[in-house]
């Protein structure tokens, strides 16, 4: 897909961090940040270790409630959200560490991730009734379909744990989209990976952005990777935001040299 | 040989009343990270509430069938431990989210204690008898191999057969349901069971109850055999090595470390007792267990615990 045809999919704000302050203790984790996502766009959130952009994916999510700030997701204020009710409006996410369930199969994995979609009550899925075993079927027709998308065939019915790294990474997104989500936190997809595993990494992030017009929001201290595949960028450094736009316009940008660079004093 | 096997059915026997009373310790390990100390109170209260309603039953309702008061108690207690499971996730649980294990520990103590109390306070402190009606007779199998045959007591073996059930039911319930699948989702990491909105507060309910089951169920088997007293709470305490040596995360490690205990039980008692002077069975598990921290920490079958420093 070429350039202006990018630009054209890229719709309105879906969701707007204001004035965003978090601190835990005495400890400015992330000082009156705002920035904006739009529809259907590839946004990235990058800064040297320790900037505050884990935090910042955190507060999407609803793990951090922030002192100051709001957020807007879809139009809606949100003062003080929740794991639960990101999950609800459609909020996806992964993990920079691994988060996976071990010790379940990665079927079991990805349908966890059908949770929320899954209506049968406790009793007729004890029971295995009619509609539950109808309705774990068609979910169990979705994840297949994931399983296919990542390429992970052949590990369907491996316990997570058993898996290599790379491997693992894809679970966590599969999971992730079993949701279907509206938008998808990414945190550091491509952290620890080769340089092959994170061309297979960046080929899924797009396919997933192309496919299901998924909006993904991605962290990353690679600069390299993420100026290839995001369409717009913010940066942070200790807290605060230094940077925020195109690509190429962030990595003009003096403070975002001397951030990642060092610079005398 | 006879002799020896008939200790050795015995063993089982008593070992899986075991594996269900460490069961109940597993299920909410797994969940919540919690060490449930309360689990022997539960056992207790619902033991209790089994034996108190079913005499009270047919002394308000006005009928004499033995069989119907079973069955109304069993679900009068059972809806009892329901409760119970939902107001201590309301009421403490909820409110120590994140907190050290050292913490919900503390907790369960306090609701063992309140447990404790609550029972004594509600169905009276006296000795009460649970009559499920459970075969009492003896049963002689093998009778044409060994001389006289083999003793198998029914009672033990009707006792072993339902929480066999009650355990593969259980097992089932988990490998193969939604909810089961979000139960094992939250055991393994709560933050990304958080993620895909799977809602920790009810499935901490629903362990509970599950494990509140497990405490009735044993507690109904472990009352009819030797009566429901005060001393129940710290006797299914002493299904805690059965939980060190099976691995705290293992379903299957609290059924074979059950099984295992029953039967070490037994035969030490039987065949080394008398050179130490007998008395074995009390601390034989206990020992055991020790060995076992000693060793391998992790049980048989638990996760071995690494931690990044």
């Amino acid at each position: 897909m070429d350039t202006s045809n990018r630009d054209s999919r890229i719709g309105d704000v879906v969701l707007d961090m204001r004035n965003i302050s978090l601190s835990f203790g005495g400890v400015r984790a992330l000082s009156d940040i705002s920035f904006d996502v739009r529809e259907h766009e590839i946004r990235a959130i990058i800064g040297p270790n320790g900037a505050g952009k884990s935090s910042m994916l955190n507060v999407i999510n609803g793990v951090y409630v922030p002192q100051q700030g709001a957020i807007h997701f879809q139009g809606k204020q949100f003062d003080r959200m929740t794991p639960r009710r990101a999950a609800e409006m459609g909020i996806a996410r992964t993990f920079q560490n691994l988060a996976l369930f071990k010790g379940m199969s990665v079927l079991d994995n990805i349908m966890a991730g059908r949770n929320l979609r899954m209506k049968q009550g406790l009793f007729a899925q004890a029971l295995r009734w009619g509609p539950a075993l109808a309705e774990e079927n068609e979910h169990r027709e979705f994840v297949e379909h994931i399983v296919d998308f990542l390429e992970i065939q052949a590990a369907r019915k491996t316990p997570v744990g058993r898996l290599s790294y790379g491997l693992q990474k894809r679970v966590d997104l599969g999971r992730a989209l079993a949701m279907e989500p509206r938008l998808l936190l990414l945190d550091e997809p491509m952290a620890g990976m080769n340089i092959e595993e994170k061309q297979d990494m960046s080929r899924f992030i797009l396919d997933v952005n192309d496919e299901f017009g998924t909006t993904i929001v991605l962290i990353e201290h690679d600069m390299g990777v993420v100026m290839d595949i995001s369409d717009r960028v913010v940066v942070l450094d200790y807290g605060k935001k230094i940077g925020d736009g195109a690509p190429d316009e962030v990595r003009e940008n003096e403070d975002v040299i001397r951030a990642y660079l060092g610079v005398d004093h | 040989m006879a002799f020896f096997l008939e200790t050795l059915f015995g063993g089982l026997m008593s070992g899986m009343l075991y594996a269900l009373i460490g069961l109940g310790f597993v299920l909410i390990f797994k969940a919540s990270g919690v060490f449930n100390f309360a689990q022997g109170a539960m056992v207790l209260v619902a033991a209790l509430a089994m034996a108190r309603f079913s005499v009270w039953i047919p002394q308000w309702l006005g009928f004499e069938s033995l069989l119907l008061a079973n069955i109304l108690a069993f679900i009068v207690a059972a809806a009892m431990m329901f409760l119970l499971a939902w107001l201590i996730e309301r009421l403490v649980l909820r409110h120590l989210v994140n907190q050290e294990a050292t913490t919900l520990l503390m907790a369960t103590l306090g609701i063992s204690y309140f447990l404790d109390g609550l029972g004594q306070f509600s169905f009276g402190s006296s000795v009460y008898s649970i009559n499920v009606g459970m075969p009492k007779e003896p049963w002689f199998i093998l009778e044409n191999m060994f001389e006289g045959g083999i003793l198998v007591s029914l009672e033990d073996l009707t006792a072993a057969l339902v929480a066999a059930l009650l355990v593969a039911a259980l097992a089932l319930f988990f490998q193969y349901t939604g909810t089961g699948r979000a139960l094992r989702a939250v055991a393994d990491d709560h933050q990304a069971a958080q993620s895909v909105g799977i809602p920790l507060n009810r499935i901490w309910v629903v362990v509970w109850c599950v494990a509140g089951l497990c405490a009735l169920v044993a507690g109904i088997i472990w009352g009819s055999k030797f009566g429901v007293q005060f001393t129940l709470a710290t006797a299914a305490l002493r299904a805690l090595p059965v939980v060190i040596l099976g691995g705290l995360t293992s379903i299957p490690g609290a059924i074979i470390g059950g099984l295992i205990i029953g039967v070490g039980e037994k035969l030490s008692e039987v065949y080394l007792g008398p050179f130490v002077g007998g008395g074995i069975e009390i601390w034989f598990a206990y020992v055991l267990a020790l060995v076992f921290l000693l060793f391998r920490p992790q049980g048989l079958f638990g996760e071995k615990i690494i931690d990044r420093v």
